[in-house]
This record gives C-alpha cells, structure tokens and sequence, in this order.
C-alpha cells in the first residue's frame, strides 16, 4: 500500500505574487480520501492530546474515509466553531500532526488539511453543523468577534444561550478579517463561518465601541454573563529617531488597510503606499503576513530581524513560503534610526548587526549590538510588527482589575468583576489563533457551570 | 445600515447629514468622534460630533468635500453603511465642568472646526458657563451654522480673510486684540490655524486645547495610523485624544503626516469624478 503524504497543491510562487488568492488550493476528494486513509485510527489517538480544543481527530477522519463528510463536519463542529479558519491557521505541526504516532518513522498525517477540506465541502454544500439545543432563556454579551468570542459564542449558542456579539469594527471576524491576509484566509470563508454561527442564533452588533458606547458594567447588569474578548491591542512601535516618518507604519495598519479596507483591489478606496523598497521589522507571523502582502502590491519587501533564523517565532510554513515568494531575510540586523528627508518622507535606514549569544531565562537566545557595524540601507518604507500592548478601551468606565502589564486578571476565565469572563489575547497577550479559541471554550464552559 | 434623515449642503464645500444610529451617541460627550462609510467598500471617515438628539438616536455631523471620499459620502441620501461611535475622549472641560468654573473660556473655530465647537459651547452654556467665541472662514460663504452658535455664545466674532464678513484676517487677528480677557482657549479647524493660534497664546501663556484630525484608519487604537507627537512622544489621536495640550503637540509635524496620501488622494478623486461622468452621460 502506498503510504505516501499527500502533498498539498499551491500556487505557484512566481504567479502568486501578481495576486492576493489563496497560496494553498486544499484538497480534492480524491486527496483527501487518500490522505485519510494513511490515519491508523489509533485506540488511544495522540493527535487530540495536541489539539487545545479536543477535536476528534480519529473520528472524523474515520467519516472522510467512509465517504461520509457530513458526519465528518458533525464530530469537528462538536468541538470547534471555526474548522475552516484552524484547518488553514493552526500550527498543526506543533500541535495535533506533531503528536501522530505516524510522524514518529514517517510524515504525519495531513490532519490540518483534512480538516479544513471538510468545512470547506461543508460550505460548499450548505451542509448545517449542529442544531442548538433549545432557548434555555439565559444571555450573554460577547465584547469583540475575533476568534475567542466567536467561539465562545458558538458553544454558548449550541447549547441554548442567547448570545450577543459586539464588535467595534464594521465586519466580524477580529484578527481574522483586518489581520490574516486574503492569501492565506480567504475572508468569503471567515464570512462563512460567521454566517453559521448566525445561523445557530448568535446576534452580532458590529460599529459598537464597547467602553464608549454601551460599557462593560452596564452589559454585566443586562446579561447573565459577559466575555471580553478583545484581542491583542495597541501595535508597539521601537522608540527610535525618525520613527514619526509619513511611511513608517504598523503591521496592523499595513495589514487593516489591505484586508479590512481592500487596498489591494483596483478600484479600493482606502490607499496604501506602493514604494520601490520596504523593511519589516520582525519575525513572527505578522511580521510575515506584512511582508508577503507588501510583495504582492509589488513592492521589493524585506524582512529585518535581530535574531537569526532559527530564532524566528514565525510558523516554519510562513516562512518557507516567504522565501520562496522572494521575500529578502536581512538577519541578525536591528534598525537603529530611521532617515528621512525634510518632508519626513522615509529615505533610509540606520542599521546595525546583531550578535546571538546564549539562551536566557525564556529560552531565547540573547542578542547584543556589534557596535563596529553600523551601516545605512535606502528605502521608502518601515514596518514595525514588534508585538502588541494591551488596549483598554472597552473596559473604560468599568472595574475590570488588570494586572502589572495592563492584562486582564482571570481565575480559570473569570475577572475580578461577577459575571465578567475574559479570554484570548486580551489575557495572554499577542498569541495564536487556536489559543484564543481554547480561551473562549472554556469560559462558555465555566459560564454553563455558573449559570446552570 | 442606517438611515439618513437627510444629507444637505449648507455651503458650496460643506455639507451636514444627520443619522439615525443610537449606539453611536449612547454615552456620547462634547469632544467625541465618530467615523462613517458610506458604502461597504467606502474608506472609514471620522468626523467629530456636531449634535444629537439622544431621545431620537439622530447623529448629526458637518463635513467638507474635500476627496473622493467625502464627495461620496455628499452622494447618500438613503442611508449609509456603518456608523461607529462615540470614540476618543470627550473634551475636558466639558468632563469636569467643576475644575473649570470661573474660568474666562474663549473658543477659536476655523472652516468646518464651528461643527465641533458648536456641542463644546452649548453643554457649557447648560452648565452655567458663558463663553466667547472667535469664528473664521476664509469668506463670507463659508461661515456655517452662525444661528446656532450665536444662541449659545456669550460673544461671537467673525472673521474672513477677503474681509466680506466681521474683521478682515485671521481668527487670530482678533484673538490677540483680547488674550487678555482669557484664562483658557480651545481651537478647533485646520492644523495650520491651531498652529498659530497657540503660537500666540503661547506667548501670553494662556493654556490652549486643541482637537487634532490627522489620518486614522480603525479609530479604536489597533493601527497607530493617526500618531501625533505630544510632548515628545507618539500618542494616537483616536484613543489618547482626539484632544490635547496645544502646547506640546508638534504641529509641523503633523503637517507633513497629513499628506502621506496625497498622490494616491488625487488619484482617487480624478477615478471618481471619471467614472461619476462616465455615468452622467450613460443616463
């Protein structure tokens, strides 16, 4: 029996650059029943101990080899609420596929891919994932539609709460929507899935500025329950001179421009800057988003990174696919100053070379300066995608407590407020999409226990 | 959506549009900001409140066409696509009415700046303060809503640069005739104007508010696209402000922020008056 992995098709890279569509094509059905049929449905499956949400791994898997995807999109549902978004954003290999026992002598099963091939031949057929359980009277208000209140939102929602989404922006979706490129999550798939949990009772509010308008205290008095997830927050910038450049920009507004608003179309409204040569300060996966886009807007897009290349936190798949699009890794370098001419338009960069020396406490190498190296590089544009702090707006006028570096304070999910629950990065500061899901599983679960 | 009242020009650049979007001013202040799109793929506009009715949930603001986007936005006459709001800071002393009482307050409006300053000075006339104000525009045509201020200023002076209405000058030709009478200027319109008049109250070292506008994106602090530099160090308008202490905001810089886009602005304005032809001469 032949029991090679199913290689996914892509794009390739000379033709992707001309355009923002999806790099990776997913499978056909006859892939998929291939690659489902190298899973040994193990007795005691390592892959769900990877997974934070416990999707049944086997188990759909087993439905995709029967034939049967509805009943493969079922077991997924019971568990997620976005398996078309993690099928294409989850660090499967860190996760699930780095548990299969298969990758232990071989190359694991392709269980992201196979998941995101069921939502998708889901949405295609319109096939509904769950039914809610009946109206058991009870609400909660959810602050913010990224992925941790989306599913929370969805659980809640499944097991009969009614359930309200606020989200400040004029789409749902969070990170997803203004922050994942088009190229790596279609933003007609987010749209789906969001479309499904309006389908299953969940109400979205979109334009509400939690804080200003409506406040947290006064949602706390009008539903049974509350979860913040309000994501990671305000986009940190290095402190350098020049760094008030016209072309000097976050990640998140490179990115907010290009997604949310549709920069990149022809006929957009929302301009962005189409300069010759453009730095991205970091290395993780926004950094990488940032700088693929620039690339297809035709810009000669860099990445510049104080650590090395072992070092950069980006998913491995992010960066491989960097590279092969032409995306230039400038290493080991870190931006001392940024050069502009006397209209403040950004001509330059002050750059220094960085040398790696030992671990740290966090298991991160340190790096410090090569002081002898400084040099200047041309360029008409500055990306900083350095991390995020936290953002406070939605809990103005209220008493959530935060902690010393401005994170929400949780027991298990809860504030220090009542009824208030808090997840995603708005507790743990910038992290993954899935982790963000887990979060807003388990406070619809410890919100169940409390109002049950 | 939501719907439009109505949408009308009250000068030959301005227009006022009113909105029925009650979550938008639910908690709203003199001070605050909203943004409005259009249409779904519109750019966000953020726009500072001019005046609302809360009982009815109507928003209404004051906006010059300047762009292609504002042009679009003076096109609406049903209803527009998203209304977010209140967001930013209200204005201080309208916060703390208390901390400023027995203050002399003058306010300084420049072109559309009168739509902010309106609901500034009317909540402090509710609240037992009487305060002046200094109106310019750069002719006659151009002063907006002079009814309504004037019932809610104690004095209001005008001023054009072609002299066809009150002194012949700038706002801040008559402001410096009266620092004297005043403990506290707040200015609002364009960066140039707030530029000069705090270099003149700078000099008598009368505290000066002032309400920044550059570009913004999201509105919520997510981007960092409107950072002004205050006091030395970057603050987003959206969320820090859109208020600060004239004194410490780098004015020249904001200047040169304000024309990142200006190539590709031109671009899409002349797009846009090509294909609202294009579509004249189809009908």
């Amino acid at each position: 029996m032949n029991d090679e992995k199913v290689k996914g098709r892509l794009q390739s890279p000379e033709e992707r650059i001309h355009n923002f569509n999806e790099v990776e094509f997913g499978f056909n059905d006859e892939e998929a029943l291939r690659e489902a049929n190298r899973c040994l449905q193990c007795v005691n499956p390592r892959c769900m101990k990877g997974c934070p949400v416990s999707i049944e791994i086997p188990e759909f898997i087993k439905h995709i080899k029967e034939g049967d995807i509805k009943g493969a999109y079922e077991v997924i549902s019971r568990s997620s609420s976005l398996p078309a978004v993690c099928g294409r954003v989850c660090p499967q290999e860190k996760q699930c596929e780095a548990m299969c026992i298969k990758g232990l002598k071989g190359e694991a099963i392709s269980i992201g891919s196979l998941e995101r091939y069921v939502a998708d031949t889901a949405i295609q057929n319109n096939l509904n994932s769950i039914t809610p359980a009946p109206k058991n009277g009870k609400r909660v208000a959810i602050v913010g539609s990224g992925p941790a209140g989306l599913t929370c939102a969805g659980d809640l929602a499944k097991a009969g709460y009614e359930v309200t989404i606020y989200e400040v922006l004029q789409k749902a979706g969070g990170v997803l929507i203004y922050g994942i490129p088009e190229f790596r999550l279609p933003k007609s798939i987010v749209g789906k899935e969001v479309e499904s949990l309006k389908n299953l009772g969940v109400e979205i509010k979109c334009d509400v500025p939690i804080g200003n308008s409506l406040t947290v205290d006064e949602l706390s008095k009008e539903y049974d329950a509350v979860f913040l997830g309000t994501g990671a927050g305000l986009p940190k910038f290095m402190g350098i001179e020049g760094e008030d450049g016209n072309q000097v920009f976050s990640a998140n507004e490179i990115l907010t421009r290009i997604n949310l608003m549709g920069a990149y179309k022809e006929d957009g409204k929302t301009p962005i800057k189409k300069v010759e040569k453009a730095y991205v300060i970091g290395g993780g996966n926004v950094a990488m988003d940032a700088v693929r886009s620039l690339k297809r807007l035709g810009i000669d897009a860099h990445i510049m990174y104080r650590r090395g290349e072992e070092e950069l936190p980006a998913r491995r798949m992010e960066v491989e696919h960097a590279k092969d699009e032409g995306i230039v890794f400038d290493l080991l370098q870190n931006p001392k100053r940024i050069l502009t001419d006397e209209n403040n338009n950004v001509i330059g960069l002050e750059v220094v070379n960085m040398v790696l020396g030992e671990p740290g406490e966090d298991g991160r190498r340190s790096v410090t300066e090569d002081e002898n190296s400084l040099h200047t590089v041309d360029c008409g544009m500055v990306v900083m995608a350095l991390g995020t702090s936290p953002n406070h707006e939605a809990l103005k006028h209220s008493d959530v407590k935060l902690d010393d570096r401005g994170l929400i304070v949780v027991e298990g999910t809860k504030t220090s407020l009542d009824n208030v629950y808090a997840g995603g990065d708005a507790v743990t500061g910038a992290a993954t999409v899935i982790l963000a899901m887990e979060a807003g599983k388990k406070a619809a679960k410890e919100i169940m226990e409390k109002l049950s | 959506m939501y719907k439009v009242l109505y949408n009308k020009k009250i000068s030959s650049a301005s227009f006022e549009i009113a909105i029925e979007a009650p979550l938008a001013i639910r908690n709203a202040m003199p001070g605050q900001f909203c943004i409005v799109m259009p249409h779904e793929d519109s750019e966000r506009i953020p726009l500072t409140i001019y005046d609302m009715d809360p009982e009815k949930g109507i928003i209404t603001l004051i906006y010059q066409v300047v762009g292609a986007s504002t042009e679009e936005l003076s096109c609406i006459q049903d209803e527009v696509f998203s209304v977010v709001g209140p967001l930013g800071h209200a204005n201080e002393i309208c916060a703390n009415p208390e901390e400023f009482k027995g203050k002399r307050i003058c306010y300084v409006a420049g072109g559309v700046g009168i739509a902010p300053v309106y609901p500034q000075v009317k909540f402090l006339k509710e609240h037992g303060f009487d305060v002046d104000v200094i109106y310019g525009s750069r002719t006659a045509e151009m002063l907006l809503i002079r009814d309504k201020i004037e019932k809610v200023a104690k004095k209001i002076r005008y001023a054009t640069d072609d002299g066809s209405f009150g002194t012949k000058g700038f706002v801040t030709t008559i402001l410096e005739d009266h620092i004297h009478d005043y403990d506290m200027v707040v200015a609002i319109g364009p960066i140039i104007m707030m530029k000069n008049v705090v270099a003149l109250t700078k000099q008598y070292n009368v505290p000066t508010i002032v309400s920044m506008n550059p570009l913004m994106v999201d509105g919520s602090g997510m981007c960092g696209a409107c950072r002004c530099e205050v006091d030395g160090k970057p603050k987003f308008a959206c969320i820090h402000g859109p208020e600060f202490d004239g004194f410490k905001v780098d004015f020249d810089l904001a200047l040169k922020r304000m024309s990142i886009y200006r190539e590709e602005e031109k671009e899409k304005w002349e797009q846009r008056k090509k294909r609202m032809e294009g579509e004249a001469n189809h009908e």
